[in-house]
């Protein structure tokens, strides 16, 4: 068993000029190709009782974040369409006013003391997770002039191999600020990109309570071909 | 039905930084208890100015002392760079994983390397100085030999390995690939 490459143009570069950061952490030599082995076909358990899930961002016991509540739910498959059962999903972000709860970050908006911004959920048995947070706010970098994040909230998760292992952000739809953020925009192909948008869901909408979005995630999957050594 | 985009892990990434997660040993953790031979695994990042990354996200991902990634050792560690960009893991050694055939890899430990300024993760892998699996591993041959160092961690202290990363430039390490 191994993990197919990733579909031509889905991947962002290494070295994307519009991004600063990249210029001197990008490697100059071709990166080595190798067959997986069970190194890489394998992945660490990664179970809610030793890593404790907190599905609820914006409230807890006493205390509740400021900003507009929301649910964001999607759906954990791997390139076949094959749901990915108790993956853990760990999220994290900026609060409402677009400042992380994080001492490096010097931006000046108001921090929140009831809002840490990071969060984790494992997936059920059809691959569905669920967590309830504030709407993050963008915020300013120094990448280049007047350069603003858009609203994103980053995502990291495991799948069943060291292969799938992936980062990632959820944007959100209508953004003025996506066309141009070089993040974003570093994503060759257009559809991937564009996957990277969560849609508003009425479904997952609550009446009385908060606005629903989906934001589904594909990790890569299993290669037809068997390996050399397969009986 | 393609795979999800990578993005950054940015400079905030700490919010999902638990410092204890980079003892794979801690007391109350999932390996306590699991016998092997215990070791320290250092290094440091630098990028293409030979500058420290104070702000990277490492993981590991390993064999246990038996070489088998399905038994009861949990070998996953994560660590965040300190000012320097240093990284720090106390773990158990692995053991030889089973490859092609019946062939062994030499005992090694997967790292993935994610920061503001990577797009998508770099991976490589740890090796150890002086084993003698390393003459007939099919990655380690698969390196140009003169970049090979690049993966091998030397020994410091007792039961402490070195393997300093390099992004970028002379002596950049080789990353994977997988
Ligand atoms: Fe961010």
């Amino acid at each position: 068993m191994s993990f197919r490459p990733p579909a031509p143009g889905t991947q962002p570069p290494y070295d994307a000029p519009a991004y600063g950061s990249t210029h001197k952490r990008h490697p100059k030599q071709a990166l080595l190709r190798i067959g997986q082995t069970l190194t890489e076909t394998s992945a660490p358990r990664m179970t809610e009782a030793l890593y404790p899930a907190a599905a609820n961002l914006a409230k807890g016991p006493g205390w509740e974040a400021q900003g507009e509540r929301i649910i964001v739910a999607g759906r954990v498959l791997d390139e076949d369409g094959r749901p990915l059962v108790g993956a853990m999903v760990e999220v994290w972000q900026a609060n409402a006013a677009g400042r992380y709860n994080h001492e490096r970050d010097t931006h000046d908006a108001p921090l929140d003391a009831n809002f840490k911004g990071e969060g984790r959920v494992f997936t059920d048995a059809e691959g569905w997770y669920r967590y309830t947070t504030i709407r993050p706010g963008a915020y300013p970098w120094r990448n280049h002039a007047n350069a603003w994040r858009p609203v994103h909230i980053h995502y990291s998760l495991f799948g069943q191999g060291f292969a799938q292992r992936l980062i990632t952000q959820m944007y959100f739809p209508g953004d003025p600020l996506l066309p141009l953020d070089p993040i974003f925009n570093c994503i060759p192909d257009a559809a991937a990109r564009n996957r990277l948008v969560a849609a508003f869901d009425l479904d997952v909408t609550q009446p009385d309570h908060a606005l629903g979005y989906r934001f589904d995630i594909v990790l890569r999957g299993r290669d037809a071909t068997p390996m050399e050594n397969t009986p | 039905m393609s795979a999800t985009s990578s993005q950054t892990a940015g400079p905030y990434w700490h919010l999902i930084d638990f410092p204890a997660w980079a003892d794979l040993l801690r007391a109350g953790g999932p390996n306590a208890g699991i016998a092997g031979e215990r070791i320290t695994l250092v290094g440091r990042i630098t990028d293409g100015d030979g500058a420290p990354c104070p702000d990277a996200l490492v993981e590991i991902w390993q064999a246990d002392p038996e070489g088998r990634y399905d038994a009861a050792f949990h070998g996953f560690g994560r660590c965040a760079t300190d000012a320097a960009g240093g990284f720090r893991f106390t773990t158990l050694k692995p053991g030889p994983v089973r490859g092609q055939g019946n062939s062994f890899q030499a005992p090694h430990v997967a790292l993935s390397i994610f920061a503001r300024g990577l797009l998508q993760q770099l991976v490589t892998r740890l090796y150890f100085a002086e084993e003698p699996l390393n003459e007939q591993d099919p990655i380690l041959a698969s390196v140009p030999p003169a970049r090979r160092g690049t993966l091998i961690a030397r020994p410091e202290d007792a039961g402490t390995w070195r393997l300093d990363i390099r992004l970028q430039g002379d002596d950049e390490t080789v990353f994977l690939e997988v």
